[in-house]
């Protein structure tokens, strides 16, 4: 995973399939501690916490498709890669959240990437999930919540190009004006 | 034109559109749609997944071929990711490997619109004659 927004691309898909339906996004940013974190929180199935002490092992899944399981434990390594941590709480019946930080200076630490995209594809994919997105640096917050999206839109589709485009150039304008990282 | 920075910003961009689009005739019986799912796990990421999807959503709207496309988990074909599903409307859903934009770009053009095979199907939901 090259990129932040493929990381939160990848770890939404766990909250899916453990069949959240809210789901939150945030990153903050802060000079001061040079530090940057990454926090997705579910409120999805959970995990037991024999499967939770499995989770970040790349060769436990639960899948039965194949026999690896790489989301978070790529996750795990970019974050100790780049001097920062890996926290991972669960609770059966309650939620998951992943907590990934990284050291803000350091070069390993992976680029924000095209959050709009992975934002915009999932909400697209999964209309009865609320995903909401908080992006905290100095400069400001930034913070989209799916359902007021969906309220506003009304009956037209995400998918017409014109709402697709404005949808994209509101995340990009917004981060720009909080001076988002890059 | 202004930039868009609040929902009301997106609201007016909304009605704008609003007047201009035809509702959608197919949206209400999804039988009657191209049904494209994107492999969407970790491999698939790796693999460059989202442009796929991407491509395919900008394509088909450019094209106004009435289809759906979604986010799918991995379907165990990891090393033929991205991975992309197509079910055309009563059609047995197909399975293409390696799909790059270029693949993506072929599979649109003579699979979706033609309805003629393209190579790089994956035999997923293989039958023999027997069956």
């Amino acid at each position: 995973m090259k990129t932040l927004s493929e990381h939160i691309l990848d770890i939404i898909q766990n909250s899916i399939r453990a069949k959240a339906t809210l789901i939150e996004i945030i990153v903050t940013e802060d000079k001061k501690k040079d530090l940057c974190s990454l926090i997705i929180e579910d409120n999805g199935c959970g995990m037991n916490e024999e499967i939770l002490k499995q989770a970040t092992n790349p060769f436990f899944t639960s899948r039965n498709t194949r026999k690896v399981g790489l989301g978070l434990s790529l996750l795990k390594q970019n974050a100790e890669q780049a001097n920062g941590s890996f926290n991972l709480v669960s609770e059966t019946g309650k939620g998951t959240a992943v907590e990934a930080s990284f050291q803000l200076s350091n070069l390993d630490r992976p680029p924000l990437g095209d959050v709009w995209n992975s934002y915009y594809l999932t909400l697209m994919s999964h209309d009865d999930i609320d995903i909401n997105y908080k992006h905290v640096t100095e400069n400001g917050i930034f913070s989209l919540k799916s359902r007021e999206l969906k309220e506003m839109l009304g009956d037209i589709s995400f998918m017409e190009k014109e709402i697709k485009k404005a949808i994209i150039e509101l995340i990009k304008n917004n981060l720009k004006d909080i001076n988002a990282l890059n | 034109m202004t930039k868009i920075k609040s929902l009301a910003d997106l609201k007016r961009i909304k009605e704008e559109v609003q007047s201009t689009i035809k509702l959608r005739e197919n949206s209400d019986n999804p039988a009657q749609l191209v049904q494209i799912k994107v492999g969407m796990a970790t491999c698939g990421i790796a693999s460059g997944a989202k442009e796929t999807m991407n491509y395919f959503v900008e394509e088909l709207e450019q094209q106004a071929i009435d289809a759906v496309v979604t986010q799918t988990g991995c379907m165990g074909y990891c090393y033929a990711e991205p991975t992309v599903e197509i079910t055309l409307p009563e059609k047995e859903p197909v399975v293409y490997g390696y799909v790059n934009k270029k693949k993506a770009e072929e599979i649109i053009d003579v699979y979706i619109k033609k309805g003629e095979l393209v190579d790089g199907i994956i035999p997923i939901s293989f039958k023999t004659i027997d069956e």
